[in-house]
């Protein structure tokens, strides 16, 4: 039976026909829906873990007790998860390990570009490339036999529009899942330098075999169309390739993306006027073709930002423009994404801008605050970076600087890797404000549970962190919590904490307005008491716009949240229904 | 045969399962079909779009300028900027709501005028009421099963199979209003 399936589903499936038994991942766009596709196979034990380097321990813990594993992340939790990751190369597996990785070229949800094949080079663990649904499946299973085969872990490389988009799979039965037998082995296990050092003799051997097997895997095909021009491809650049080039040229495409191949590519090449090497971001095959003497055309015909496309291939290659229908002749406003009408966060960051703080930022659905017309976010790293961030800004500027100066960061990026920040904080007498924005959900990614929901994957019950007793816990002695559309006091207390000389947390708490528990009712009225001041204009509402008439709520938008009502210094909106 | 249709709109405004719909019917006419979205801000009320393709072999799951048989749009301005991927000769289908986006809602920029009226002289193009047409039905919120509806017309797969899809797509309390909203867009002329 065939079903259309998204990239992320088909490697679910994958993962439930190779017979996994474990998987353990962090949310992260674009691989999110591969872990929660797997909670539909009630085979299989699955589980959010508070951030990549804990899912990726649980997943190579259960390889090594002999199951069939697997951690899922985005490309920037490849960083939080690398520690353990390049010594699980040294130990191998038992039961057969696979690390998903999504890359993000375009950045469609991500903080920057990185390409992801670096780290399969660097921590010598083998990375499979699919390009299509089918293929998402199919190498799944394939990576399995080859991380048991080799025992090595393995990487299964993405990109958003492989991991983004359905198509036809063909479903099949699930393998034998039998554990393989545990046997206490501290030579292979017990990474410390006597037996780390016997270890890496044996990756570099595998190394060895594993580029033998480069040269004569059927991942990596040939097309020839007995042509002068050749593509060397992987992934979604391949498909790219291939409608816009059909059979004018020859293909190498590469399944396996680590290690490359040496004797083929060089044999490919044989004979063909002109080679492309198509390849989004880094020139990572580009310079492997370099450095085994085979003259290629690459990143000096192409880009090294943002994504490839079928006509930028053609264009490049063919020099065939293309023709389009229209096209608008004047200037468009964006539409860039916006916090949701009722959105919690709303309130925080008015109340931020109002103030004039430095704000340092962190990941998720508040990131936004740094757009119009909120403008309030200073800085945005990384998962976590928002505390460590303003402890060395007051570092280096001071006691008065640290007085305008506040961390924001959501209830799951808090619980990934925002406690090790305030522990330092803590630790090293910072006497910073940290302003966790808890909405009771992870929130960007699709809303997952995450430990402060009470809720597992699975939707179980479970122990719930709290937030209070656990910023008590290290150190912080004035806590408190406010409601962020109780402006008023949310700007008392905020006033309060950024002049105490002491640390603080304030958690802002108000649940995400998408969530089903959360049930707002009536909507906003703008009555004959407004003034046209536009005070309420200033929260960035969707569902509010202004004209020379005064305010009007959109209806379709509003779903009478009240915040406009709060705010608004005339008591001129009021919520009706 | 095959077509290649983008699906163009706000987000929060069911541009996924618009696609889904018409993904599931396609696969039962027959064809090899990719569906391509991009999710993790779709939410959020920023431009969305969906890249739907069949023929009897599909390669690439995006749709580049120049190549769209059909854009579907759910909102004004989002057809407006999307026109460049329409195919010469193509079709635009376009519901009649207008959202402004926030850049509009500060004041930094105006909603352009007329934006019907402008795309008619320039493409073949349809526009529909939906979001009347969807209260019709019994929920604003069916929009996008009304634009299906009407799109399913331009396309060679039958109105059973059409019908078939939403039954097993859509959750049963929607069924029947999603129904209603199909035949409500299959019918519609303009």
């Amino acid at each position: 039976m065939k079903k259309l399936l998204l990239g992320n589903a088909a490697i679910a499936q994958g993962a439930y026909e190779a017979g996994v038994r474990v998987v353990s991942s962090y949310p992260g766009t674009p691989s999110t829906e591969i872990t929660e596709n797997i909670v539909k196979y009630d085979e299989i034990y699955v589980e959010w873990a508070p951030n990549e380097k804990v899912a990726a321990e649980v997943a190579i813990g259960a390889a090594i007790a002999g199951a069939r594993s697997m951690s899922c992340m985005k490309h920037v939790g490849l960083n939080v998860m690398a520690d353990p990751v390049f010594t699980a190369s040294y130990t191998g597996v038992n039961g057969g390990l696979l690390f998903c990785v999504a890359d993000d070229p375009g950045m469609h949800s991500s903080q920057n570009e990185q390409d992801s094949r670096h780290y399969a080079k660097a921590s010598k663990i083998i990375m499979l490339e699919p390009s299509d649904s089918g293929e998402c499946k199919e190498f799944t299973k394939i990576a399995y036999q080859l991380s048991e085969e080799f025992d090595t872990p393995a990487f299964l490389r993405l990109t958003t529009r492989v991991a983004h988009s359905q198509s036809l799979v063909e479903i099949e039965e699930r393998a034998n899942d039998e554990l393989k037998p545990y046997e206490k082995n501290p030579a292979k296990y017990v990474m410390m330098p006597g037996n780390a050092i016997k270890r890496h003799v044996v990756v570099e051997e595998r190394m060895k075999k594993l580029a033998a097997f480069a040269e004569t895997t059927n991942l990596n095909t040939i097309e020839d169309n007995g042509a002068k021009i050749g593509v060397i491809s992987a992934g979604d650049c391949y498909v790219y390739a291939k409608e816009a080039l059909g059979t004018k040229v020859n293909f190498l495409k590469l399944g396996l993306v680590f290690p490359l191949p040496v004797k083929t590519i060089q044999d490919f090449a044989q004979g063909l006027d002109k080679v492309y090497v198509l390849e989004e971001l880094d020139p990572f095959i580009e310079e492997h073709c370099r450095s085994i003497g085979v003259e290629v055309i690459g990143k000096e015909a192409f880009t090294l930002l943002g994504e490839y496309s079928p006509n930028m291939i053609k264009k490049a290659i063919l020099n065939e423009d293309v023709e389009i229908a229209a096209k608008a002749d004047e200037p468009l406003p964006v539409r860039p994404p916006v916090m949701c009408p009722g959105c919690p966060h709303r309130g925080s960051f008015y109340v931020l801008k109002k103030l004039g703080l430095t704000v340092s930022g962190d990941i998720g659905c508040y990131t936004l605050g740094a757009a119009a017309p909120l403008n309030a976010l200073d800085t945005t790293i990384c998962m976590g970076a928002s505390i460590g961030g303003a402890l060395g800004m007051s570092k280096a500027r001071g006691e008065e600087f640290t007085k305008n100066l506040i961390s924001v960061i959501g209830d799951s990026t808090f619980m990934h890797s925002g406690i090790t920040g305030l522990v330092d904080m803590v630790y090293n007498k910072g006497t910073n404000t940290v302003m966790i924005l808890d909405n009771s959900i992870t929130g960007m990614t699709g809303h997952q549970d995450n430990p402060t929901t009470g809720k597992t994957i699975r939707g179980e019950a479970t122990k719930q962190v709290d937030l209070e007793l656990l910023c008590k816990a290290v150190g912080v002695e004035h806590v408190r919590i406010v409601d962020p559309f109780q402006v008023d006091e949310l700007e008392k207390a905020i006033k309060e904490e950024v002049n105490r000389p002491e640390p603080s947390v304030i958690i802002s708490q108000r649940p995400c307005a998408l969530l089903k528990t959360v049930k707002y009712t009536g909507h906003a009225v703008i009555t004959d008491k407004c003034r046209k001041c536009r005070k309420c204009m200033q929260i960035g509402c969707p569902a509010l716009s202004s004209d020379e008439n005064g305010i009007h709520v959109d209806l379709n938008q509003c779903n009478g949240c009240g915040l406009c009502v709060n705010v608004c210094p005339f008591g001129a909106i009021v919520k009706e229904g | 045969m095959g077509k290649s249709i983008m699906i163009v709109g706000v987000g929060g405004q069911g541009t996924l399962l618009a696609s889904r719909i018409l993904g599931n019917a396609i696969i039962s006419a027959g064809y090899d079909v990719k569906v391509s979205e991009v999710h993790g801000m779709s939410q959020r009320g920023g431009s969305v779009v969906t890249y739907v393709k069949y023929a009897d072999k599909v390669y690439s799951p995006i749709i580049d300028q120049g190549e769209a048989d059909v854009v579907l749009a759910f909102e004004l301005l989002e057809a407006y900027r999307a026109l460049p991927y329409l195919k010469k000769g193509g079709k635009v289908i376009v519901n009649t709501q207008a959202m402004d986006p926030m850049p509009v809602i500060i004041g930094a920029m105006k909603y352009p005028e007329n934006i019907a009226e402008k795309m008619g002289k320039m493409v073949d193009l349809t526009a529909v009421d939906a979001l009347s047409l969807a209260k019709e039905a019994g929920n604003i919120k069916a929009v996008n099963v009304v634009l299906i509806g009407f799109m399913a017309k331009a396309t060679d797969i039958a109105y059973d199979t059409w019908i078939e899809t939403i039954k097993t797509t859509v959750p049963a309390k929607f069924l029947e209003v999603n129904l209603k909203a199909f035949d409500l867009g299959y019918n519609y002329t303009a």
